[in-house]
């Protein structure tokens, strides 16, 4: 056995996704390393067989979600983790786990892109893949942590969310945050909230759930019940159906169990000097904390700005940002891709508040001097 | 403290990431707040690479450097392309093969110290030029106690070079000693 952890370490926010997994309960992994996510890949190798787990490298991005998948389905909790060009090809597995009901934590820490682009360089650019890159209707999570600890910390509630609600959870990274080394307190998993699925078949019906209730209760694959899985629409037993009624119901469901439990969990965000500000500035990920700096210097300077981060940007904390747009004169997204959450916040504003955008894609990080310049020449 | 900025650059293999990964690794076993990072690009030698480690008494927002207040430099096109834009008084340290200009040299505390040589001559290794650094760098600055400083050496480096990388780290600290008695 390895010796015991430090509680307090420098890590990076790739090995800190490690350490939050593995309090969560992750005890299999199967990846094909890839810039800038490999550290995820290089420390899960390291670290899950210390603590009795599996660590599989495959041959590519598809054959690791399957295999984590399966690993899933047999009751083990799963992640994998990519960039870019592997999360295009995660996309058709990550619709399955969704139509599947399989419980998964995908991350992908984005690069800069489309195809292999800047591996090493810092993009914001998967954040509408994230949301529409499996194809048909279907419900998302997604999660952008902005800092090393906060790594460690949204991992473990990815894991929780995957569990509780069988569903993929992505774990939205950036270069900026996977590869920053900052210092973790590693959280044992006794100290944290620890969700796990519920194993407790209902009629012996794999995809029955309860009166009131969304989400089917599945035991383990090599528990005792045989029953099927499949991508097509399925009645309780888990065989396909061309019923529409069942169809229907079942794709409701399914967008439900996100929809309905969005304020029990799900949802998720934070404010920072929002409470008198007339100029808010949307962020998330890594950068959040060239935001930050800009808000402390540009409040210095006299201006009443406030940040506003989603930290769930997956069901987007709609009513929460229009309610504070109300006091706002100016709302400026700040991004590294052309603009995706900045159509989001259009849609949702409305017109109602003028919205600017400062979005940056040559592979260099957002500073804080570009931000509180936008600030100034708005207020010219 | 006052918020060190610390920059250190060369080409791609000359370690200077992990010199700013020791770096932030001793300043936070002594308690400091630290964030450490870098960029390169996908060549595995050869590029030209920058890291960074910021030190200070409170939380750090900005993760990046803006205006160095201190830049290490090991390689002439690292020096070329990173000492534009370096904050008042922004101290330097740079392998004596790297030549400064003198609007440079006017403005800033510039240390050229033997750093590559010594690594071939004394440590026996030219690899080791990073430690030699970071020993230099943390004598200069005054980021990290002694003791911290070559836990954190120890942290990073293969087994069974532990007495090499600690006379390495003892090396850089006694070149910048040597220097400024004889200024």
């Amino acid at each position: 056995m390895a010796e015991k952890q430090k509680r307090f370490q420098l890590l990076q926010g790739n090995e800190a996704c490690v350490e939050g997994a593995l309090a969560a309960g992750m005890r299999f992994f199967a990846g094909y390393p890839i810039t800038p996510s490999t550290e995820i890949a290089e420390r899960s190798a390291v670290r899950l067989p210390q603590v009795g787990g599996k660590f599989m490298q495959m041959e590519d991005e598809i054959a690791s979600i399957a295999a984590a998948l399966g690993a899933s389905v047999a009751g083990t909790k799963s992640m994998t983790a990519t960039s870019g060009p592997g999360f295009s090809l995660k996309q058709e597995n990550i619709g399955y786990a969704t139509i599947a009901e399989i419980p998964i934590v995908i991350v992908d820490v984005m690069r800069s892109g489309p195809s292999t682009g800047l591996p090493t360089s810092p993009s914001q650019g998967d954040v509408m893949q994230a949301k529409w890159g499996t194809h048909g209707d279907h419900p998302v999570i997604a999660i952008c942590p902005c800092s090393v600890q906060d790594t460690f910390n949204q991992t473990v509630r990815a894991f929780n969310l995957a569990e509780r609600f069988r569903t993929p959870v992505i774990l939205l990274m950036d270069e900026i945050v996977g590869h920053m080394r900052e210092g973790c307190e590693i959280i044992p998993p006794d100290e944290l909230e620890i969700h796990n699925r519920n194993t407790h078949m209902i009629n012996s019906m794999p995809y029955a759930f309860g009166e009131g209730q969304y989400v089917p209760h599945m035991t383990s694959f090599g528990d005792g019940h045989l029953y099927n899985i499949t991508g097509l629409f399925h009645d309780e037993a888990g065989f396909p159906t061309n019923d529409n009624q069942i169809a229907g119901e079942e794709n409701d469901r399914i967008m439900k169990k996100i929809q309905i439990y969005k304020y029990s969990g799900i949802l998720d965000y934070e404010e920072y000097q929002m409470e008198d500000a007339d100029i808010g500035i949307v962020c998330y990920g890594g950068t959040t904390r060239a935001v930050r700096e800009a808000v402390d210097e540009a409040r210095d300077m006299g201006y009443n700005v406030g940040m506003f981060r989603p930290v769930t940007l997956w069901p987007f904390p709609e009513y929460e940002l229009v309610s504070r747009a109300r006091q706002l004169r100016r709302l400026i997204v700040v991004e590294h891709n052309y603009g995706q959450v900045l159509l989001t916040v259009e849609g949702i504003i409305k017109g109602d508040t003028k919205v600017e955008f400062i979005g940056k894609v040559n592979g260099t990080a957002i500073s804080p001097t570009e931000i509180i310049k936008k600030i100034e020449e708005g207020d010219e | 403290m006052a918020k060190e900025q610390l920059r250190f650059t060369g080409s791609g293999g000359q370690g200077v990431i992990l010199g700013t990964i020791i770096m932030a690794e001793a300043a936070f076993l002594d308690g400091k707040q630290v964030v450490q990072s870098q960029s390169y690009g996908p060549e595995a030698r050869g590029g030209l690479c920058k890291a960074e480690t910021i030190v200070d008494d409170k939380p750090i927002n900005y993760t990046k450097i803006e205006t160095p207040t201190f830049l290490l430099s090991l390689s002439q096109n690292s020096f070329d392309k990173f000492s534009k834009k370096l904050a008042p008084g922004a101290a330097i340290i740079v392998d004596d093969s790297v030549r400064v200009p003198e609007r440079i040299s006017q403005k800033h505390e510039v240390l050229q110290l033997p750093i590559i040589q010594s690594a071939i001559d004394v440590i026996g290794k030219k690899v080791s030029a990073n430690i030699i650094a970071c020993g230099a760098v943390n004598e200069a600055l005054h980021l990290a106690s002694q003791k911290s400083m070559e836990e954190a050496v120890l942290a990073h480096i293969p087994r069974g070079t532990e007495a090499l990388n600690l006379k390495a780290v003892r090396l850089g600290a006694k070149l910048v000693q040597d220097r400024r008695k004889t200024e």
